[in-house]
C-alpha cells in the first residue's frame, strides 16, 4: 500500500484513499448545486399548483416541471450515490477505488450531461417532463444529455464493483464484507438494469428525434422507459436503507440484530424491487393482467416484505443499542433518550417513519390493479413518490451529509443550531406536500396539469372545494420544504467554505461511537422481549396498513357498485 | 458480520452465504429478473398485439 495515497481518519480510523476521496468530494459537491437547483424549481412548481398564487403560466410551468424532476429525481440523487457507493466500497473496506482517472471520466460526463440537460431545458423546446413520453418529442440534445449522464453513472458503477474486486483481491476485509457496503451493492446493480434499460429506450428515441428512425410505439417506450425511470427511484430505496444501517452503526454502535435476515432482505431487492415499474402500466390497454398482476401484486409484495424486515431491523438495532448502554426502562426510554438534536439521527429516523408510513403504505395501495383505478394519474402519485423519493431518500442523504461534511472534508459544521432543526423544518414541509398531494390526488385532481379549473379552454370540471383546499396547503408545504431544502445547502455550503478546519483533530463529542459489546446486550428488554418497543412500532404500522388497505377497497366499492 | 457468525475455517460455507459473497452472481440475478419478468415479458406482450388495419 502506498502510504502517500493514503490519509487515516482520525475520526473512525479508516485508512482513506485521497485519489477516491477527492471523487467522492465532487460527487457530493455536484449533488448538492443539483439539489439547490431542483429546489428552486419545485417553488415553482408548488406555488403555480396553488389556485390563490397560480405563478407561472402554462409554458413556463411545463418547463420548470421538467427542469424540477430531472435535476431532483436523477442528478441530485445518482451524483450523491454516486458519492456514496465510492464511500461504502472504498472508504469501508479499508482499500483503493479503482481506476481513479476513470472515475474522472465519469463525473465529467455526469456534469456534461446534466449541465447540458438544464440549458436545453431552459430554451423551451423540451418542456416534455422527466418521463418525455413519445410522440411528445424534444431537442435532440435532451435525450444525449440523459445519455451522457447515464453513461457516466454505468462507468461509477462498474468502477464500484472494481473496488470490491480490489478489496477482496488485496484481502482489506474479513469475511464477508460489511452490510451497509452490501446495501450499496444492491443500489449499484440496479442501477446497471436501470441505466441500461435507459440506453435501450433512449437511444432510438434520439436517433427518432434526428430522423434516423421513423416511429417510436408509445406503449413499447412507456413500457421499457419506466424500466429506468421507476427503477432509478429503487436504487434510491436500497442506498437509502443502507444509510439506515450506517447510521445506527455511527450513532448508537448498533449491530443489525441478524445479518442473515438483513442481507436476505437486500437479495429479495435485487431479485423483485425493480417488478414494481408495472405500477404505471396498470390501466394499459397492451399488455396482459397476468403480466400487471405478477409483476407488481406478486412479485413486488416479496419487495415489500423486504422493506418491512429493514424497517423492523433498523430501529430494532437502536433499541437494541440504547437499552445495552442503560436506556433499558418502559417501552421508549430508547426512544425519548435518542439524539433528537443530531440531524445524523433526526434526518435518518425521519426518513424512516416517512418512508414507512406514508410512502410505502402508499405504495401498496398503487400497486394493487383494482385499487390503484381510484388514484391512476392524479396528483395522488407524485404525493407518493415526495414520500418516497423526498421523505425518504433525500432526507436519509440530507443527514448522511452532516456526517460526511467533518467526515471526509474535514470541516466542523457551522450553524448548528439551524443544523439541528432543519430535518424537523424540511421533514414537516414535505410531509405535508406529501399527504396534500395524496389528498388532492384521491378527490381526482390529475397530475401533470397546469391549472385544474380549466380557465379559457372552454370546458369545466367542479372539483369538490376540498380540492382546493389541498392545493393551498401543499403550496404552503412547498415554502416549508423549500425553506429547510435552502437551509440544508446554505449549511453544507458555508461549512464547506467557512468551517473550521479540523485537521488531525477528532470531533468532539466523537462522530462514530463504541461498537456495542456482546456483554452489554445480555439482560436487556422488557418481559422477555429484546426489542418490545419496535415490535410495538410494527404492530402500529401493520393496523394502519391493514386500515388504509381496506378503506381504498371500501371506497372502490362506492365508486363502482356491485349489484 | 458478527464474530459469532464466522464459521470456524474447516467448517463448508453455507450455500445462501456464497451466493450473497459472490457481487457477480447477484449482478446477474439483479439484471437478468426484471429483464426476462418485466422487459423481455412486456416486450412479448405488445409486439404480439396484432396490427390495425
Amino acid at each position: 500500500m502506498n502510504t502517500n495515497l493514503f490519509r487515516v481518519c482520525p475520526e473512525t480510523g479508516f485508512q482513506v484513499h485521497k485519489p477516491g476521496e477527492r471523487l467522492m468530494k465532487a460527487n457530493a459537491v455536484a449533488a448538492v448545486v443539483f439539489l439547490l437547483i431542483g429546489g428552486i424549481y419545485g417553488l415553482g412548481v408548488g406555488l403555480t399548483r396553488w389556485p390563490a398564487v397560480h405563478l407561472l403560466p402554462a409554458d413556463q410551468f411545463y418547463l420548470v416541471l421538467t427542469a424540477h424532476g430531472l435535476n431532483v429525481l436523477i442528478f441530485w440523487i445518482i451524483f450523491f450515490e454516486i458519492a456514496l457507493i465510492y464511500f461504502c466500497s472504498a472508504v469501508l473496506l479499508n482499500c483503493r477505488l479503482a481506476t481513479p482517472k476513470l472515475g474522472w471520466v465519469a463525473f465529467g460526463l455526469m456534469l456534461v450531461g446534466a449541465l447540458l440537460n438544464n440549458y436545453i431545458v431552459l430554451q423551451g423546446n423540451s418542456s416534455v417532463m422527466m418521463t418525455s413520453y413519445t410522440p411528445m418529442g424534444a431537442d435532440p440534445l435532451f435525450y444525449l444529455s440523459l445519455i451522457l449522464f447515464a453513461v457516466g453513472a454505468l462507468i461509477g458503477c462498474f468502477i464500484f464493483f472494481g473496488t470490491l474486486v480490489i478489496a477482496k483481491a488485496e484481502k482489506t476485509y474479513e469475511g464477508s464484507i460489511p452490510l451497509v457496503t452490501f446495501g450499496a451493492m444492491v443500489a449499484a446493480i440496479i442501477a446497471v438494469f436501470t441505466i441500461v434499460s435507459g440506453a435501450i429506450i433512449l437511444i432510438p428515441t434520439f436517433l427518432w428525434s434526428v430522423g434516423l428512425v421513423a416511429h417510436i410505439d408509445p406503449l413499447m417506450y412507456r413500457m421499457i422507459w419506466w424500466a429506468f425511470g421507476h427503477s432509478s427511484q429503487q436504487i434510491n430505496v436500497s442506498a437509502h436503507i443502507a444509510i439506515w444501517y450506517a447510521v445506527a452503526a455511527l450513532v448508537f454502535g448498533a449491530k443489525p440484530l441478524s445479518e442473515k435476515v438483513s442481507r436476505t432482505a437486500f437479495l429479495m431487492y435485487i431479485l423483485f424491487l425493480q417488478l414494481a415499474s408495472v405500477h404505471h402500466l396498470l390501466v394499459d390497454p397492451g399488455v396482459s393482467s397476468e403480466f400487471k398482476m405478477f409483476n407488481t401484486s406478486y412479485a413486488m409484495y416479496l419487495a415489500v416484505m423486504a422493506s418491512m424486515v429493514h424497517g423492523l431491523t433498523v430501529p430494532g438495532a437502536i433499541e437494541a443499542a440504547q437499552r445495552a448502554r442503560g436506556f433499558n426502562k418502559g417501552l421508549f426510554e430508547w426512544l425519548t433518550k435518542a439524539p433528537w438534536g443530531n440531524p445524523v439521527f433526526s434526518g435518518m429516523f425521519i426518513s424512516l417513519v416517512g418512508f414507512g408510513f406514508l410512502g410505502g403504505i402508499t405504495g401498496v395501495v398503487m400497486g394493487a390493479e383494482q385499487i390503484n383505478i381510484l388514484i391512476h394519474n392524479t396528483l395522488y402519485v407524485p404525493g407518493h413518490f415526495h414520500a418516497t423519493v423526498v421523505l425518504g431518500t433525500t432526507m436519509a442523504f440530507m443527514a448522511m451529509t452532516y456526517w460526511l461534511v467533518p467526515v471526509l472534508f474535514r470541516r466542523e459544521l457551522v450553524m448548528k443550531g439551524l443544523a439541528k432543526f432543519q430535518p424537523y423544518i424540511f421533514g414537516l414541509g414535505m410531509t405535508g406536500v406529501s399527504l396534500f398531494l395524496m389528498g388532492a390526488g384521491t378527490l381526482g385532481v390529475p397530475r401533470r396539469h397546469w391549472d385544474i379549473g380549466f380557465a379559457g379552454t372552454g370546458m369545466t370540471h367542479d372539483f369538490p372545494a376540498a380540492a382546493y383546499t389541498m392545493l393551498a396547503l401543499n403550496g404552503m408545504s412547498v415554502v416549508l420544504a423549500v425553506i429547510g431544502g435552502a437551509s440544508f445547502c446554505i449549511i453544507i455550503v458555508a461549512s464547506l467554505l467557512f468551517g473550521r478546519k479540523l485537521g488531525e483533530e477528532k470531533s468532539s463529542p466523537a462522530l462514530a461511537a463504541n461498537m456495542v459489546t456482546d456483554k452489554e446486550y445480555k439482560g436487556i428488554g422488557l418481559g422477555g422481549l429484546t426489542v418490545p418497543g419496535t415490535l410495538c412500532l410494527t404492530l402500529i404500522f401493520f393496523a394502519a396498513f391493514a386500515a388504509y388497505y381496506f378503506i381504498n377497497w371500501k371506497y372502490l366499492s362506492q365508486t363502482w357498485g356491485i349489484s | 458480520m458478527s464474530p459469532q457468525d464466522v464459521p470456524p475455517q474447516n467448517e463448508e460455507i453455507p450455500f445462501m452465504q456464497r451466493l450473497l459473497d459472490n457481487p457477480f452472481i447477484l449482478l446477474f440475478l439483479g439484471v437478468a429478473s426484471p429483464a426476462v419478468l418485466y422487459l423481455i415479458w412486456g416486450i412479448m406482450e405488445i409486439v404480439s398485439i396484432p396490427l390495425g388495419k
